[in-house]
């Protein structure tokens, strides 16, 4: 089991898992959204190849209206 | 509008077909935001970065609405209140794959939202090395001004007043001061209330207005965002026209000779 924090939240997973694999469990579509793991912004590209590991710190962010 | 056709502005390399920039707050539904950014004719539109809510899932996604092919998209650092959340929060906006622009805020007080312009000038110089577009939210202060446009910001946006306001330009004199100090683009952010605000905004000189409350807290946003869009072209078109000098006395507008008697 892995432990992680998502946008501050505590999320328990069963398996190891990648980010494109966490976007999708927490139906986000990975388009037009940007993911942060333990502070380091990660290249859309690598979504599916970035194993997470218990502990990690994810920030997962998209546009919203504003001034 | 023919006349106002080929008046682009140029904001570091990226070319605006109208001087009104929009924002996307406050709006009742997506659909009012996207009707109120067609009403007002806007080129480009300001967003904010926020967590996505995981734990009670979208339906829908702003840019559903506003088409990031057909409006150019201007990620803000509201509520950032060091350089380094802002710069963190900027990094993110570009890591979202539409746009390297950054309507960068740093944010000095929560009552004022005036801007830390320490911090902003921090900011900006770290982001401008990264090759982004940095057009910065900035107090009305020509100093601040020179140095953001030194550290290579594409443009400065000073404040015409507080956020959201609708105060209008509350120091016209130091806005004026701004537009002659820097080469850049002159936007004026925040504050403005209503369409006269925005014309004389442009009628001072300044190259684009910036607003968001001003229409999407009118009783009828979509009316305000239209009347914004003319006020911009009407001081604009005043501005070039050459205004005339204001005296003291009057000069008659009809001809003194061939009165009858």
């Amino acid at each position: 089991m892995i432990r992680l924090s998502v946008n501050g939240e505590g999320r328990e997973f069963g398996k190891e898992m990648t980010v494109a694999s966490l976007l999708e469990a927490l139906g986000t579509p990975p388009e037009r959204v940007a993911v942060e793991l333990n502070l380091q912004i990660l290249d859309q590209h690598d979504y599916s190849r970035t194993v997470l590991k218990d502990g990690d710190r994810l920030e997962i962010i998209r546009f919203v209206g504003g001034g | 509008m023919t006349f106002m056709k080929d008046d682009f502005l140029t904001i570091g390399g990226v070319q605006l077909k109208s001087r009104l920039i929009v924002g996307t707050g406050k709006y009742k539904d997506f659909e009012q935001t996207r009707m109120a950014i067609e009403a007002a004719g806007a080129d480009m539109v300001t967003v904010a970065v926020r967590r996505v809510n995981i734990i009670d899932r979208d339906k829908e996604n702003l840019l559903d609405y506003i088409d990031p092919k057909k409006y150019k998209i201007l990620p803000n650092t509201a509520g950032c209140y060091t350089a380094d959340e802002a710069v963190r929060t900027a990094r993110l906006a570009r890591a979202a794959g539409i746009t390297h622009l950054v309507k960068l805020e740093v944010i000095g007080d929560a009552k004022t939202l005036f801007p830390d312009t320490a911090g902003l000038i921090e900011a900006a110089k770290i982001l401008v090395k990264e090759g982004f577009v940095v057009l910065p939210y900035t107090n009305d202060d020509p100093i601040v001004a020179k140095k953001l446009e030194d550290a290579g910001c594409a443009c400065v946006m000073p404040l015409a007043a507080p956020i959201g306001s609708g105060l209008g330009i509350r120091n016209p004199y130091n806005i004026q001061i701004i537009r002659g100090t820097v080469k850049v683009p002159v936007i004026v952010d925040a504050g403005v209330g209503t369409a006269s605000d925005a014309a004389i905004a442009m009628e001072m000189g300044c190259d684009g207005v910036l607003m968001n409350t001003g229409i999407a807290g009118a009783k009828d946003p979509i009316a305000m965002a239209e009347a914004m869009k003319y006020a911009v072209w009407a001081g604009r078109l005043a501005y070039k026209a050459g205004r005339i000098p204001k005296k003291p006395y009057a000069t008659a507008s009809s001809p003194v000779e061939g009165m009858i008697e």
